[in-house]
């Protein structure tokens, strides 16, 4: 079966803390902190979208696959915020990595998990034998209704996943997918902001397909949580991810080195993949990784991994994820976040 | 900046990969491309060059006052980039914290350089990001 050969992340350098959207709201930061385990999370810059941070990511993987890219033969790009309704954020991306035009591209949505649907894609196709290697990347500037719930971790960031047959750093034992018609959380059509379902959104959606996935997993592998180093579930806030863990087996020692969502936010479509990212930057040959991604409407695709030799020789052609994350950040204030979400309506 | 989207189109290799040329008879480089190398005349020997992004700023200038496409983007800053391989570009300098000062390290990126309303297209463009 094919594996990862290389990835990429990006996150924006703007930081909001989750006091700043506090005060604005005259709500307690110190019960939201908690409640949501969140920190602080990216903002974009004004000249920042989905298909910037897809481009970044997307370049790192390649120079960390050490690939040419024109032997990519596919590129998806999953997000919920994609510049363009019609325009592929994709065809952008495979120009911008000058990945030649024999390829096969196209944008995909499925919330927050239409990026790892990408990686299931390119495996297909990559095992097929129809293309050498295939990109999935998972981008989002996702936003949150100001004053909503959503607006203390909607935020933005993405990876990129070069998936293929030869030279790979972890190879992908097994994937499976667990789907069904659940209605979380949706954005119509020219809404700028999504809805959700309150308190709806956790037991049926997340917890439901997360732990569905995952058992299935096990089943179809024969694999249990302590055979897995490391685990990394969709991050919608930095609580979720703790208690789906458990539920399922996992200690935090399993699961600290993927959890970004306390210092960065929830990423969409980046979030899973960011912090699986995180986790193969310090991962050893021989370890295993789980990975389970969520995607309200709703469906997880998850997935067992297994780090090879191969990880060590890359690594230096790797900028890691925490490094991105921490090396230059900067504050800003509400005014400015607001600034910069381009809320301010002109006339 | 032209608006249509034929112009665009032409120039989107150089506007996201910093593709311009060198002449393979003395070795120039040149950014954007040239279509005859400026020392040799008629035996220039011009191939494609895709340029590595990293470079230092020569110069840079803050635009307070900014014509109407940048209106939203004022205080921003232009520099003029010494690439690696030899070329100076100009280009934006992001705003990543860091006060732009003449040698600093940069190193290119992808962003949004204009959009164009609500309805138009989103023309994307290197810019370069100094990183120390
Ligand atoms: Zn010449």
């Amino acid at each position: 079966m094919s594996g990862i050969v290389g990835y990429g992340a990006h996150v924006p350098i703007y930081r909001i803390k989750t006091e700043d959207i506090a005060r604005i709201w005259g709500e307690d930061a110190e019960s939201i902190k908690k409640g949501l385990n969140i920190k602080e999370k990216s903002v974009p810059s004004r000249d920042e979208d989905a298909a910037t941070i897809a481009v970044e990511a997307a370049r790192r993987a390649v120079k960390h696959a050490g690939i040419k890219a024109t032997e990519i033969g596919a590129v998806y790009v999953g997000s919920e915020s994609h510049p363009y309704a019609v325009k592929p954020t994709a065809t952008v991306v495979t120009q911008a990595i000058e990945a030649g035009n024999k390829v096969m591209c196209a944008d995909l949505e499925f919330a927050c998990k239409a990026g790892t649907a990408g990686i299931q894609m390119a495996m297909g196709l990559v095992d097929s034998g129809m293309i050498k290697y295939g990109m999935s990347v998972g981008s989002d500037t996702s936003q949150g209704r100001p004053g909503d719930a959503l607006e203390y971790t909607a935020s933005a960031g993405g990876a990129a996943f070069i998936i293929g047959k030869n030279d790979v750093i972890a190879n992908i034992i097994k994937t499976v997918s667990y789907t069904s018609d659940t209605p979380d959380f949706w954005r119509r059509e020219g809404a700028s902001f999504p809805s959700h379902g309150g308190r709806f959104t956790g037991e049926p959606g997340y917890f439901r397909h997360i732990t569905g996935a995952t058992k299935m997993l096990f089943e179809e592998t024969g694999l249990k949580p302590s055979d897995f180093d490391y685990a990394v579930f969709h991050q919608p806030n930095g609580k979720f991810p703790i208690n789906v863990s458990t539920q399922l087996g996992f200690d935090m020692k399993q699961i600290e080195p993927g959890l970004l969502t306390p210092i960065i936010g929830n990423t969409y479509s980046g979030s899973s993949m960011l912090g699986l990212a995180a986790t193969l930057d310090i991962a050893k040959p021989g370890q295993k990784i789980l990975v389970t991604s969520f995607g309200s409407g709703a469906g997880s695709d998850s997935f067992a991994i297994e780090v090879t030799e191969g990880i060590e020789s890359k690594r230096s052609r790797l900028d890691l994820v925490r490094s991105i994350i921490e090396k230059h950040k900067k504050y800003i204030d509400y005014s400015e976040y607001l600034k910069d979400r381009d809320s301010i309506k002109k006339t | 900046m032209e608006r249509s989207s034929a112009s665009l189109w032409r120039k989107i290799r150089s506007r996201y990969n910093l593709v311009g040329n060198t002449c393979e008879n003395c070795n120039a480089n040149y950014f954007p491309p040239r279509i005859v190398c400026r020392n040799c005349g008629r035996k220039s020997k011009m191939v494609e060059k895709q340029y590595k992004g990293d470079g230092e700023i020569y110069s840079f200038t803050k635009i307070r006052v900014p014509p109407d496409t940048f209106k939203d983007e004022a205080p921003y800053d232009i520099g003029i980039v010494k690439l690696e391989e030899g070329p100076m570009v100009e280009g934006h300098i992001i705003e990543n914290g860091i006060e732009p000062k003449i040698g600093g390290k940069v190193r290119v990126r992808f962003r949004k350089m204009y959009v164009d309303g609500d309805e138009g297209l989103i023309y994307y463009h290197y810019k370069f990001e100094q990183i120390g």
